[in-house]
């Protein structure tokens, strides 16, 4: 696939080929009363990594070389009013028939609704802008504990950049029936949207949050980057889904990290089908006694779409569980990668790890990367793995076009039921559909 | 009436030519079979005629009900009411045994009518429950992913389910008597008989005499080195069974 390369030519190349910095400065750090300190010391961080390449072992298969990124600008206050409205279907519940609360993130504003029995109970779900003033002492004990801003070099611009960010916190033993639901709408030529979510989850409380990050499709390149801080305290229950259907000028990164202490219960799950390029990083903490996490992630990409999933479970006390389930399909020439590490830290006896990436390429220039790994010190332990590369194969269609079915429809519940094992882990009626109908438009461009 | 004829067919697979001018004639309501030893084409006939596109027609014609069927694809074909039994299911996983029936009721109520909603699920569940209890399976079987896991006898058993559905003009029921225990052969022979009739044309394709004692054919055809070389009546397998498949190759050893 590369051009042979000439001499005169590959020494231009080389000092045109890397990426261009960002050109933000001090002067866009928002002024806050509450995070200044967070925020400065954030953009220090900033100041001091420098962007990802391609020899840094996480970003071997992902290259930034093209990352316009000096281009992007932070949206003005009120931005949003000049820009796209939110489309109403990303408003609907997906789970549950009414929502206990809806949050929506817009270039230079956001919405808050929260049902008033809700809020009684102490429950805050709010965005940074609110937080900031109400909740000023709640909010800078959480921010940066679980994910730090030196995590890198999109962690520390989130950290220092981000107006917009949610902040959800469940007091103790506050069960909220009614799922909550946010929106991240990102509009806009050349904008840099930024998005910090912090969803804390106290003692023996639950939760169901679904949260989505989606932009209409533009011509003019766009950037995210968010950070996701999540905690299940003791003996809590936290169900979050997030969705990603970003417009295919979007390049895409996140850092998110779930901490579950003693005894409690994260059911996490992933969809992808949006993004020019994605680069998560999404890591599961077990870090007190029977603490169990569950990761699904249904990805599917076409055209030119490049997906790098990063996951890693880490078992850090005894008797925990995990289990992770990744399926994507792939079209055109588009490539994911997915990169997952079960990680036992010595004393963690009697884990349960368990890991899986299955991968369908419909295309034969469409390429799938599938790279699981366990590095495992304690001795009692049970942990097991799986990659899968495969393709579309004619036999099965054969069968059921000769029972009548077209050639289209047939390709369909091919793949359908290739994703079928993720679809068995969604409670969610209404998450289940939005992917059924990823699969049918994706099938059909 | 819904004739199948076949004429003067020549089947290659990779460049390997395997039936070499095999003409036979099934009309609604006949029960015919096929029988050859291994590697004369049987199955090639079987693919042949569903569509398969690994085979490649070098010659001669196929037409049913007065279409030519080698100009359809394999969907079209079984929407005009040709249906294969297959000797080797293939498994589907992820997809139920009723998801798929309900996509291929789907389908060609589709075609007949593009506006179409499609069955509606209480009157599908009540005719796969119908079919099901004719065939004595287990009505949990409609959830199971088609044929992943299935034992033998339960993808023949699936497949006759799925003739029994799709209600053919034509069925062609490829070595369905391989894997079988006596019980399963009997439960998938009387579904086939209770399926046939007037409306039904049948080609039974088989190694042994065994299917035979259970699918009565009205006719039997001998299918060596890729032609049909003895026609007759069920006599014929009897014979077949007594005295091996020598003498017929003697007899034709010359010609050949």
């Amino acid at each position: 696939m590369q051009e042979k390369p000439k001499v005169t030519v590959s020494r231009t190349r080389r000092s045109d080929s890397a990426a261009k910095d960002f050109s933000f400065t001090q002067a866009d750090v928002p002024a806050s009363n509450g995070l200044a300190s967070f925020r400065a010391s954030a953009w220090d961080s900033f100041k001091k990594l420098s962007l990802p390449v391609t020899t840094d072992e996480a970003w071997r298969r992902t290259d930034l070389r093209l990352l316009p990124a000096s281009d992007f600008k932070l949206p003005q206050d009120g931005a949003y009013e000049d820009l796209p409205v939110v489309p109403d279907y990303l408003l609907k519940p997906l789970t549950g028939e009414q929502h206990g609360g809806q949050i929506t993130l817009l270039p230079g504003g956001s919405k808050v609704e929260l049902d008033e029995t809700l809020a009684k109970k102490g429950v805050i779900f709010t965005d940074f802008r609110t937080a900031e003033n109400n909740h000023s002492d709640l909010l800078k004990k959480l921010i940066g504990q679980i994910v730090k801003a030196d995590d890198g070099k999109f962690a520390a611009l989130t950290s220092a950049l981000a107006q917009n960010g949610i902040l959800l916190y469940v007091p103790k033993n506050v069960q909220v029936e009614q799922p909550l639901h946010s929106v991240l709408w990102g509009p806009g030529a050349n904008l840099a949207h930024f998005s910090h979510l912090i969803v804390f989850v106290e003692t023996g409380a639950s939760v169901t949050y679904v949260h989505e990050a989606a932009s209409p499709e533009e011509s003019t390149p766009a950037m995210h980057t968010g950070i996701v801080e999540i905690h299940v305290g003791e003996n809590a229950n936290l169900r979050f889904v997030e969705l990603q259907s970003w417009g295919r000028h979007v390049w895409n990164f996140s850092h998110e990290r779930a901490r579950v202490e003693r005894g409690g219960n994260l059911d996490w799950i992933f969809g992808a089908v949006g993004s020019r390029l994605t680069k998560n990083f999404s890591d599961l903490d077990l870090a007190g006694e029977g603490a169990q996490g569950r990761m699904s992630g249904f990805y599917f990409t076409d055209g030119t779409q490049h997906l790098d999933h990063d996951t890693q479970q880490n078992h850090f006390a005894p008797h925990c569980t995990s289990d992770l389930l990744f399926k994507g399909a792939l079209k055109g020439k588009s490539r994911s990668v997915w990169q997952g590490m079960i990680y036992v830290a010595p004393g963690a006896q009697k884990t349960d790890g368990y890991q899986a990436n299955r991968n369908l390429v419909l295309d034969d220039q469409a390429r799938a990367d599938s790279i699981p790994g366990l590095e495992i010190l304690a001795d009692d332990v049970r942990c097991t793995h799986g990659a899968t590369v495969g393709k579309l194969e004619q036999e099965p269609l054969f069968y059921l076009k000769s029972r009548g079915i077209p050639q289209r429809e047939a390709e369909q519940l091919v793949v359908e039921g290739f994703f079928d094992p993720i679809m068995q882990r969604i409670p969610f009626e209404g998450v289940r559909e939005r992917f059924q109908q990823a699969i049918q438009d994706k099938l059909s461009k | 009436m819904s004739h199948l004829e076949i004429k003067n067919l020549h089947v290659s697979i990779e460049d390997k030519e395997i039936l070499k001018g095999l003409s036979l004639t099934i009309k609604q309501g006949e029960i015919h079979a096929i029988m050859g030893p291994n590697g004369t084409g049987k199955s090639t006939l079987a693919y042949t005629l569903m569509g398969h596109p690994n085979y490649t027609v070098t010659e001669g014609e196929i037409l049913f009900k007065g279409k030519n069927l080698l100009e359809l694809e394999p969907d079209e074909r079984s929407r005009e009411g040709v249906f294969l039994a297959f000797q080797y299911p293939v498994a589907i996983p992820g997809v139920t045994v009723a998801n798929f029936l309900r996509s291929a009721i789907n389908s060609r109520r589709r075609a007949e009518n593009p506006e179409d909603k499609g069955m509606p699920i209480p009157e599908f569940r009540k005719l796969l429950k119908e079919k099901m209890d004719m065939l004595k399976m287990d009505h949990n079987f409609a959830g199971r992913y088609l044929n992943d896991g299935f034992s033998g006898g339960e993808k023949k058993r699936a497949e006759i389910l799925q003739m029994a559905t799709l209600k053919p003009e034509i069925a062609i029921l490829d070595e369905t008597d391989s894997g079988l225990d006596i019980d399963a052969l009997r439960v998938v022979s009387d579904g086939v008989n209770a399926l046939a009739g007037p409306e039904l044309g049948v080609l039974v394709i088989t190694h042994y005499q065994r299917l035979l004692n259970y699918i009565k054919p009205h006719f039997v055809h001998v299918l060596l080195d890729g032609r049909i070389v003895e026609s007759g009546g069920p006599e014929l397998a009897l014979h077949l069974e007594e005295h091996g498949y020598e003498w017929v190759r003697e007899k034709h050893e010359e010609t050949v």
